[in-house]
């Protein structure tokens, strides 16, 4: 075990996946020589050579759709798309070509690729380093979409995603890669060495996608989140005094639909919390599945706290950031529904 | 000359909007297309400095003669016997039969859709034979001859065409989408050029795992103007990717005259000039300048030389599908003005000239082809076409779409009552 940021966490399991297998290869804007802006990537060129980590022009169909020809030719591919905000000119490659190629030559042609991108908001970086693009990963078929929300299962999570048969979007909130962030931007900086699951194994160490994580156990209601937000919902459970039970989901899809609906169905009650937008965010279709999974459960409408249906703004980030304050207060609200 | 007034106000700016030659009612007319003849188009070395070979991204390289010989030095470098060509010829003469006998069956409501290649048969077929089992192309709708020459039974074609229970892609795939990764065919996706830049991947991935595979992208013109074309050219210059990066320049993407992609730029090939790439331009009718200019590229990729683009002039004699309709946007007769002839044809009058063919044998040869391909019809429609006998299972809709299938999937396969 060792105290690991999300950083180091995830350059681990990359170097651990180089080290096991000749087949992967990770790639990217700034990703070789630099090891990446966020620093991912460092050190992997010197220790694997610049044919398994290299710089990439700036095109991220090119990342994308080059990475899915190597995926059909054998090898395993890890791409960086240096920000989230970065991915839609290779939406086509990933929507039309790696979510349908087994599908389409009916298992002749497989894409076991991994596609990480840093997520969510949190720093500042206004409309372009902040967005939560989720949705639109999970809504298409053929993809699983991953968040991590702390070192051990960033690890974890990335080497099972690196041992899928099929494609997985890797969402990194950026905002967790140096600390957990409870969403108290106006308090000092929190590292992870103090934080227990920045406890990372050392060598081989998975987290299998499609399983959530209880990271609080409660009474009074369920309260499913992911990223950023797992940290914040718990900040604002400790505050609102309410007995919140927190699930921690890491994969949207596949879904752990099992410990969802356990929850939900112990505590009668739902909030559905994530960073990005609201209208027809993942959360849309957390609470369609609760409602028909736990109707005769609920003892209160599901509630959705969420970023405000904006582009994500520069200097209104904490007005738009769904910080501790507006999850407590809707935390009390939705307990005293009768 | 009275000079010009510096204050004075320009016209105001106008858009171009560039327009074919003619349009229908209008009389055909070629004569903008420059053809050199036969033979006289250098072949430099593989290893040539693409600085020095720039000239032939705006030439065309030609080597059957109206005489139906073969001449110049790209006919030179060609090591071909008599029999080679006739099982080329027998290639195209197969595909166009095949294209003939589908287009006809989704007439009859056999199938919803279908894509020929009236006109374009030496490109694919003609291609195919510089490839070594192994290779990958990465093919758009209009090249078939790439299977057929492979030797991809045309019984699956039709299967797959008819989205009956032998369909290999399960009924889950337009008609004439088709793969067989056995037969170096990538799976045809149907969205345009993003199999250009999946091949470049494709053989950067060869190179990196220090094999000796290369791989062939296909795109046409009109689909050069996307955005992966650019992607596909960029990584591929930059990574020296063991790749044949192919343009079927057929003038037309569907109404579209093909001035519209290309822009103010000379050729499609002159495309690759400005990333350093290799680019020839070559007679896209013409089976054995095809076939020389293809072993050209494919010997550069081999010898880690890196890409080539090749521009493969040609005319789209039928329309872009049958959802198609040209006669509403070019003239009827422009595909008999086409100056570079029907490959097939120029073929078999290569063989006859050759002495190894004659009109007699072709027409047998035909109607063999034909009575095959019309037994094999009769067979894929014995098992079903698509409104009619047998189909894949609904469950196959579910299957593939993971790995395993993941319990969301599962559940509305039961809730399908498949």
């Amino acid at each position: 075990m060792a105290r690991m940021t999300m950083i180091e966490a995830i350059r681990d399991a990359l170097d651990v996946a180089m080290g096991q297998d000749p087949g992967v290869v990770v790639f990217g804007e700034d990703v070789g020589y630099f090891g990446g802006v966020f620093r991912c990537t460092a050190g992997l060129q010197a220790k694997y050579g610049k044919t398994r980590c290299f710089d990439t022009p700036i095109n991220e169909s090119g990342i994308v759709g080059a990475g899915i020809g190597m995926a059909a030719y054998g090898l395993k591919p890890v791409v960086e798309i240096q920000f989230a905000d970065y991915v839609y000119p290779a939406y086509d490659q990933i929507v039309s070509e790696a979510a349908r190629l087994r599908y389409r030559s009916a298992g002749q042609f497989t894409c076991p690729m991994v596609i990480r991108m840093p997520t969510g908001g949190g720093i500042f970086g206004g409309q372009t380093h902040s967005q939560s693009p989720e949705a639109l990963f999970t809504h298409v078929t053929g993809l699983k979409t991953v968040v991590p929300s702390n070192p051990q299962d960033a690890k974890g999570l990335l080497l099972s995603a690196i041992a899928d048969p099929d494609p997985v979007i890797f969402l990194e909130p950026k905002r967790l890669y140096n600390g957990p962030f409870d969403g108290h931007h106006d308090r000092p900086v929190a590292p992870w060495k103090t934080h227990e699951l920045a406890e990372v194994p050392e060598g081989v160490h998975t987290v299998p996608l499609g399983r959530a994580a209880l990271r609080r156990a409660g009474q009074a209601v369920t309260v499913l989140t992911y990223g950023t937000m797992v940290h914040v919902a718990l900040a604002a459970t400790a505050e609102s005094g309410v007995d919140a039970e927190v699930i921690d989901l890491r994969t949207l899809l596949p879904l752990d639909m099992e410990t969802i609906v356990t929850s939900v169905r112990k505590t009668g009650r739902c909030m559905v919390l994530h960073e990005a937008t609201l209208t027809s965010g993942f959360g849309a279709e957390l609470a369609a599945l609760v409602q028909a999974e736990c109707f005769w459960h609920l003892e209160a409408p599901i509630r959705r706290v969420t970023g405000w249906d904006t582009p994500y703004p520069h200097t209104h980030e904490w007005s738009y950031f769904p910080g501790p304050a507006r999850v407590a207060e809707a935390l009390r609200q939705l307990v005293e529904v009768d | 000359m009275p000079a010009t007034d510096p204050d004075a106000p320009l016209p105001p700016l106008s858009l171009t909007v560039p327009e074919p030659e003619v349009r229908p009612g209008g009389q055909p007319d070629f004569s903008h297309v420059v053809i050199p003849r036969a033979g006289t188009v250098r072949r430099p070395e593989v290893d040539a400095d693409p600085e020095a070979i720039r000239d032939l991204a705006f030439t065309i390289i030609r080597v059957l003669n109206r005489e139906g010989e073969a001449v110049g030095p790209w006919a030179e470098a060609l090591d071909q016997t008599p029999e080679d060509l006739l099982t080329g010829l027998r290639h195209m003469m197969t595909l166009r039969i095949y294209d003939a006998r589908m287009l006809n069956a989704q007439r009859q409501q056999k199938t919803s859709f279908y894509m020929q290649h009236l006109g374009e048969e030496a490109i694919s077929c003609g291609f195919q034979r510089a490839l070594a089992p192994g290779d990958m192309n990465f093919p758009t709708y209009r090249q078939a001859g790439l299977l057929i020459a492979a030797g991809y039974p045309v019984s699956l074609m039709m299967n797959q065409v008819f989205g009956n229970a032998e369909d290999p892609m399960r009924g889950r795939q337009l008609p004439v989408m088709y793969s067989s990764k056995e037969h170096g065919f990538f799976t045809i996706s149907g969205n345009l050029a993003t199999q250009y830049i999946q091949a470049v991947g494709w053989a950067m991935a060869s190179a990196i795992s220090g094999d000796r595979r290369i791989a062939a992208a296909w795109i046409g013109d009109g689909s050069t103007a996307e955005s992966d074309f650019h992607a596909a050219l960029v990584f591929a210059s930059t990574y020296k990717a063991p790749v044949v990066l192919n343009v079927v320049n057929n003038q037309w993407a569907i109404s579209t005259f093909q001035g519209i992609a290309r822009g103010g730029s000379g050729t499609f090939a002159a495309r690759g000039l400005g990333f350093g790439i290799p680019s020839l331009r070559v007679d896209g009718n013409d089976y054995l300048a095809v076939m020389a200019v293809a072993r050209w590229a494919a010997e550069r990729a081999r010898r880690n030389l890196g890409p080539t683009m090749i521009e493969y002039v040609t005319y789209r004699a039928g329309g872009h599908s049958t959802s198609d309709d040209p006669s509403a946007y070019r003239p009827a007769e422009e595909s008999n003005a086409w100056p570079l002839g029907d490959p097939i044809l120029r073929l078999k009058n290569h063989l006859i000239a050759l002495g190894v063919w004659s009109d007699e044998r072709h027409a047998q040869t035909e109607a063999e082809i034909l009575a095959t391909i019309t037994a094999e019809q009769k067979r894929a429609e014995a098992i079903g076409t698509l409104h009619h006998g047998q189909h894949p299972s609904h469950a196959d809709m579910f299957r593939d779409v993971y790995a395993e299938m993941p319990p969301h999937l599962l559940k509305q396969r039961h809730e399908a009552g498949f």
